[in-house]
């Protein structure tokens, strides 16, 4: 890897060996799945959209049936639950720590839309990433997308892997033949990778 | 979570009635948003200055919790989709 740097008059640009490019794209990959708009709870089994549209008015906020709907033709509700799929629950958070019911309906009207923005900052990505690795040149909203969806599998990852704020200590004391070893050295490299986005941005 | 959430210094308005008080957006937090995107990402949503925004990133990073804006629930509520999409840990409540 080569990393980010900012390109005069505007973008930024990089390059990643093949071994580097096909890696990034099979996480992207793999959150696309995760995120894509329709897609189920992978521990839950529930799909998060098919309530028919309730029309309710959001508690404590009124607001005219019709509105609703119009919301629900563009982006039919989702669940009100949150996933229990400890990554996707990472991705879509709850928008209300200490109100169920609340969190509930945001999540509702919003969560479907969330799902819609990950995925194509995602697809993004892939889409200027290319396939055999190499130059990457990007504008300064392609950037952008990149640093959301490097998040996006940097939050996946860590969960999966428990991350803490002591992610050096804890990656020190795995031996290099621990099946968790590769992952850590994955995770620290899509930090070092996001980090010289945002200083080329910066 | 490494760190015990800590109280956040809010402007007292235990005293006016509820309909009153402003609604707050809180960021979490979390061990894998890197220090300097979330400084940028302050700075990008928010317009903050770089010296603000690394304010309230670095309140957010030692004390569990930092409030990053507050107003109008849906203003709130509006930031909180947006931190979402960048992966911020974010809430909405009304101020107490």
């Amino acid at each position: 890897m080569e990393p980010f740097r900012s390109v005069r008059g505007g973008g930024v640009r990089a390059w990643l060996a093949a071994a580097e490019a096909s890696l990034l794209r099979n996480l992207v990959g793999q959150i696309m799945t995760l995120v894509e708009p329709g897609a189920s709870d992978p521990q839950s089994g529930n799909p998060p959209s098919g309530n028919p549209p309730s029309g309710n008015p959001r508690s404590g906020n009124p607001r005219p049936d019709d509105l609703d709907a119009l919301e629900a033709m563009l982006y039919p509700p989702g669940a009100a639950q949150a996933p229990e799929d400890p990554v996707l629950a990472r991705l879509l958070p709850d928008a209300y720590s200490d109100d169920p019911e609340a969190a509930g309906e945001f999540r509702k009207y919003t969560e479907p839309a969330l799902r819609s923005a990950k995925y194509e900052v995602a697809k993004q990505l892939l889409d200027t990433l290319p396939e055999a690795g190499g130059r990457i040149q990007l504008s300064n909203d392609e950037a952008l997308a990149w640093l959301k969806a490097l998040n996006d599998v940097r939050l996946a990852l860590g969960v999966r892997l428990g991350v803490t704020e002591e992610f050096e200590q804890e990656w020190a004391k795995l031996k290099p033949d621990d099946p968790q070893w590769t992952a850590y050295e994955v995770y620290a490299w899509l930090g070092a990778v996001q980090e010289s986005l945002v200083q080329a941005l910066a | 979570m490494s760190t015990a959430p800590a109280e956040v210094d809010l402007p007292r308005s235990a005293d006016k009635p509820v309909s009153d008080r402003p609604w707050v957006t809180i960021v979490w937090n979390d061990p894998v948003n890197l220090m300097s995107y979330v400084t940028y990402v302050f700075q990008h949503v928010f317009g903050y200055p770089k010296k603000k925004a690394t304010k309230l990133m670095l309140d957010v990073h030692h004390k569990g919790k930092a409030v990053v804006a507050a107003g109008a629930r849906e203003a709130m509520e509006h930031n909180v989709e947006v931190l979402h999409g960048y992966g911020l840990w974010a809430t909405v409540r009304q101020d107490t």
